[in-house]
């Protein structure tokens, strides 16, 4: 953190002072400070989700090991989870529309900079709420951290140790920080556009966050609800979730999974529309289909919405409810296929280039197909009582979660990291990254297909001898995947402290938008008059 | 997008968004809250100095809201409020405002769930799989096995509630309109008497909590039916009370003579909150209730 308040004061031109050392970041109204706040959490929280996966994948590396107890290892699974998707993609999606959405569309800043701060500020206190009885457990408290797996499915959860009181506080700060972050951005879009940007000149990574806004102020209300009856079932003598008084596990399910499916396109769609541009970049030609790409955008937000019970059709439900379930899921490849007939026309016979961001678009185009076909495959309710509770269900969500979100989001970094830090990065190095990426993801996950179909079960701390080689292949590739972040680590610093060759202001030369007119960094207050885009 | 900008060449005050400086208030909220829900955890589950960091949590949130709101009621009495400014913070509220409404929508949709589908549900499997013994499945539950209780009708408070919400939400009104015209009087009186409706309201919903627990039975553990009622109307309950904090703030602010026509977000956005208790406050009356 000091290499960064080194570089910035060294190079912009402020009008008005800002307080040094750790004070500015404590208290910063400005956008492009937040958003480099919410881009360090996610990476380092990154890492930190990274490590209980390593941590399971050692587990898991040959039959009857002991690396891990029932119990830690119900922990990391769950943990692993949670850090991911509230810690980690969260966050960083945030961060990238704090720092770009204003220069994108020639805004001063954030509508509502305050607000802003704090929607950040409430990510480190829920980190360690979270973990937080992780802390009381040395003390002799407790159990240790929630342990129900991330979708903390009642009757379970209701009886767990208190690990789940802290993730329900915990998912309640990040519920507000993520509203927060949704208002900000919808403001912004709504009332800070220059002049000459009209809505359907907005840039698609705008138009793909404003969706995901809309998204959150639909679904996260409704998690942070079921959080509450989970409470009050736990400790103050509630039956929501209990049949012992009338009602019904299942019901946590449905809210949890209204919350959660939209939740899959929450972290999605802002990487779509990252990738828009940074495939029209390197393939040096205008985005192909915007109009397009935007209807696809408001119908995928419309059906995610309605589609939520396709992760339970093993719970239990009438016919015509699996009828309705499954065709309406299959329904959202639509929209979905749009979007990749539009990357795919946008590279089209363009002069293309493989630069670092590009190797991971193109990536994500592959790997996310991947996710989504095997999506339809699980959409089919006859199927999935298959695979469901597979190794073939982690597999699929991998590959959508990181083969979608996290290919974009390190596309989006090597794309906006010399804009961001005005140096740039080792290209050398982010090859070596993107290889490995490919290969260990591949590797770890390819295998959890082939143990799914055979049926291994998912979420067990350990499996039958048949599965020990698609484990060993997996673990493997999950240590190669592991290790290949440290890449993106060292390519950060590399361009934080700044040594390589500068950025010139346009950084790609296939770059287009307003954030690629201003200097490599912008200076700390841009867009103080309002620029006109005509 | 085509991307060639020219820089407007005559700025003036409303083409210049007014940026706040650096604020410690919004993280002070934050470690508020980090010390009010670590105590939660620790509270509900019996542990310890639990009580004492809930408490330590709410003094400090309480002066870092107080603080945080002064701030900006100064800069607002500074004028560097405009037009452009005015209308980020009504589309803030608003769009609050809708994530408030599906908070609620979730919990009448929980007891849509419970009442339509579970219920009956469990009503139509194998006697011997009953929750309890003579488990008929209506509504209300007839308690969990051992625990009858009563429950309150639509005519009596809650009948009297719904005329003094409703009230309340005219005379709120009433007050706008005055200002729109600049009678700080009708204003100021306008709040008053909706603050008065209102905390009769609160009064008479505390009352009607402690007469279903003291003298009905009915109560958080009595069954869906008790969690669904209790649930709803407390968490109307406590938005009722934040927008009576809320309007009261508003109150002291008119006296002061702190708006006018042209600058009346704060009147307008808590209106708006009250009309949305109030629509609230129907949807109980019928669903929860009537019905
Ligand atoms: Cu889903």
């Amino acid at each position: 953190m000091s290499s960064v308040s080194a570089y910035v004061n060294e190079h912009e031109h402020e009008h008005d002072h800002k307080p040094r050392g750790l004070a500015r970041w404590l208290f910063t109204t400005n956008h492009k400070d937040i958003g480099i706040l919410y881009m360090l959490f996610g990476v380092t929280f990154f890492l930190v989700g990274g490590l209980f996966a390593e941590l399971i994948r050692a587990q898991l590396i040959h039959p009857a090991n002991h690396v891990l107890t029932p119990e830690l290892y119900n922990q990391a699974i769950t943990l692993h989870g949670l850090v991911m998707v509230f810690a980690a993609l969260m966050p960083v999606t945030a961060g990238f529309a704090n720092y770009v959405i204003p220069l994108m569309i020639g805004a001063p800043d954030m509508a509502l900079p305050r607000l802003n701060n704090w929607g950040f500020w409430l990510l480190p206190p829920a980190a360690v709420v979270l973990v937080f009885p992780g802390i009381l457990q040395l003390f002799g408290v407790g159990n240790g951290p929630i342990d129900t797996g991330w979708t903390i499915y009642a009757p379970l959860s209701v009886r767990s140790g208190l690990g789940v009181d802290f993730a329900i506080f915990a998912i309640v700060l990040l519920g507000a920080s993520s509203l927060m972050a949704s208002i900000n951005i919808i403001v912004t879009i709504f009332n800070m556009r220059a002049p000459g940007v009209t809505m359907m000149k907005l840039p698609l990574f705008a138009w793909s966050w404003l969706i995901t806004a809309f998204l959150l102020i639909a679904v996260f209300p409704a998690l942070i609800a079921g959080g509450l009856m989970l409470l009050t079932d736990r400790h103050f003598g509630t039956h929501f979730f209990s049949a012992a008084g009338g009602g019904d596990p299942v019901l946590w399910e449905h809210l949890f999974w209204f919350f959660g499916h939209p939740e899959v396109y929450i972290l999605l769609l802002p990487t779509a529309g990252l990738l828009s541009h940074i495939l029209s970049a390197f393939a040096r030609k205008p985005i192909f289909g915007y109009r397009a790409q935007v209807y696809a955008y408001w119908t995928i937000g419309v059906l995610s919405v309605i589609v939520w019970a396709h992760h339970m059709f093993t719970s239990g439900m009438p016919i015509a409810g699996q009828l309705y379930f499954m065709y309406s899921t299959m329904a959202i490849s639509i929209p979905v296929t749009v979007l990749f007939i539009c990357w795919l026309g946008t590279i089209w016979r363009g002069a293309l280039s493989f630069e670092t961001p590009m190797l991971f678009a193109l990536g994500y185009i592959g790997l996310f197909g991947i996710g989504g076909l095997t999506g339809l495959t699980l959409a089919d309710a006859v199927a999935d009582q298959q695979y469901h509770n597979s190794y073939y269900l982690v597999a699929h969500f991998h590959y959508t979660l990181f083969g979608g979100p996290i290919m974009g989001v390190m596309a989006a970094a090597y794309f906006y990291l010399p804009k961001i830090t005005g140096h740039m990065y080792s290209e050398r190095a982010g090859r070596w990254h993107f290889w490995l990426c490919i290969i260990g993801f591949n590797l770890t996950f390819i295998p959890q297909f082939l143990a799914g179909i055979a049926g291994a079960e998912r979420r067990v701390v350990d499996y039958p001898i048949q599965f020990a080689g698609f484990h060993m292949a997996s673990s493997i590739g999950a240590f190669i995947l592991g290790a290949a972040q440290l890449l993106l680590v060292y390519n950060i610093v590399v361009a934080w402290r700044g040594r390589t060759e500068p950025a010139s202001a346009r950084v790609w030369e296939g770059a287009q938008g307003l954030e690629f007119t201003l200097p490599s960094p912008p200076p700390y207050h841009t867009f103080a008059e309002r620029p006109a885009v005509v | 997008m085509s991307a060639d900008i020219t820089m407007t060449s005559n700025v003036t005050g409303s083409q210049r968004y007014y940026l706040p400086q650096p604020s410690p208030y919004p993280v002070l909220v934050s470690a508020a809250l980090l010390v009010l829900f670590i105590g939660s955890g620790l509270r509900v589950n019996g542990v310890g100095a639990g009580s004492w960091l809930m408490a330590a949590g709410l003094l400090l949130l309480l002066y870092a809201v107080v603080h945080w709101f002064s701030g900006v009621i100064a800069e607002s009495r500074g004028g560097v409020y405009h037009r452009w400014e005015s209308r980020s913070f009504r589309l803030g509220m608003i769009w609050f405002i809708i994530s408030e409404i599906v908070l609620f929508a979730t919990f009448f949709a929980v007891l849509f769930y419970e009442r339509r589908i579970s219920v009956p549900w469990l009503a139509s499997l194998d006697p011997r799989f009953s929750p309890w013994p003579g488990f008929v499945g209506g509504w209300p539950t007839a308690g969990p096995a051992g625990h009858r209780f009563a429950t309150i009708g639509p005519l009596g408070i809650p009948l009297v509630n719904t005329i003094l919400l409703l009230s309340s939400g005219a005379t709120v009104t009433w007050a706008h309109w005055g200002l729109k015209e600049n009678r700080r009087q009708q204003l100021i009186a306008g709040l008053i008497v909706t603050i008065l409706l209102g905390a009769v309201f609160v009064l008479l919903q505390a009352y009607e909590f402690h007469h279903a627990y003291t003298e009905l039975g009915l109560t958080l553990g009595s069954g869906v039916y008790g969690a669904t009622f209790f649930m709803l109307t407390g968490l109307h309950g406590l938005h009722v009370t934040v927008g009576l904090v809320m309007l009261t703030t508003i109150l002291g602010r008119s006296l002061k003579g702190h708006f006018s026509a042209e600058h009346r977000f704060a009147v307008e956005a808590v209106s708006w909150y009250w009309h949305f208790v109030d629509v609230v406050w129907l949807c109980l009356f019928v669903l929860v209730y009537s019905v």
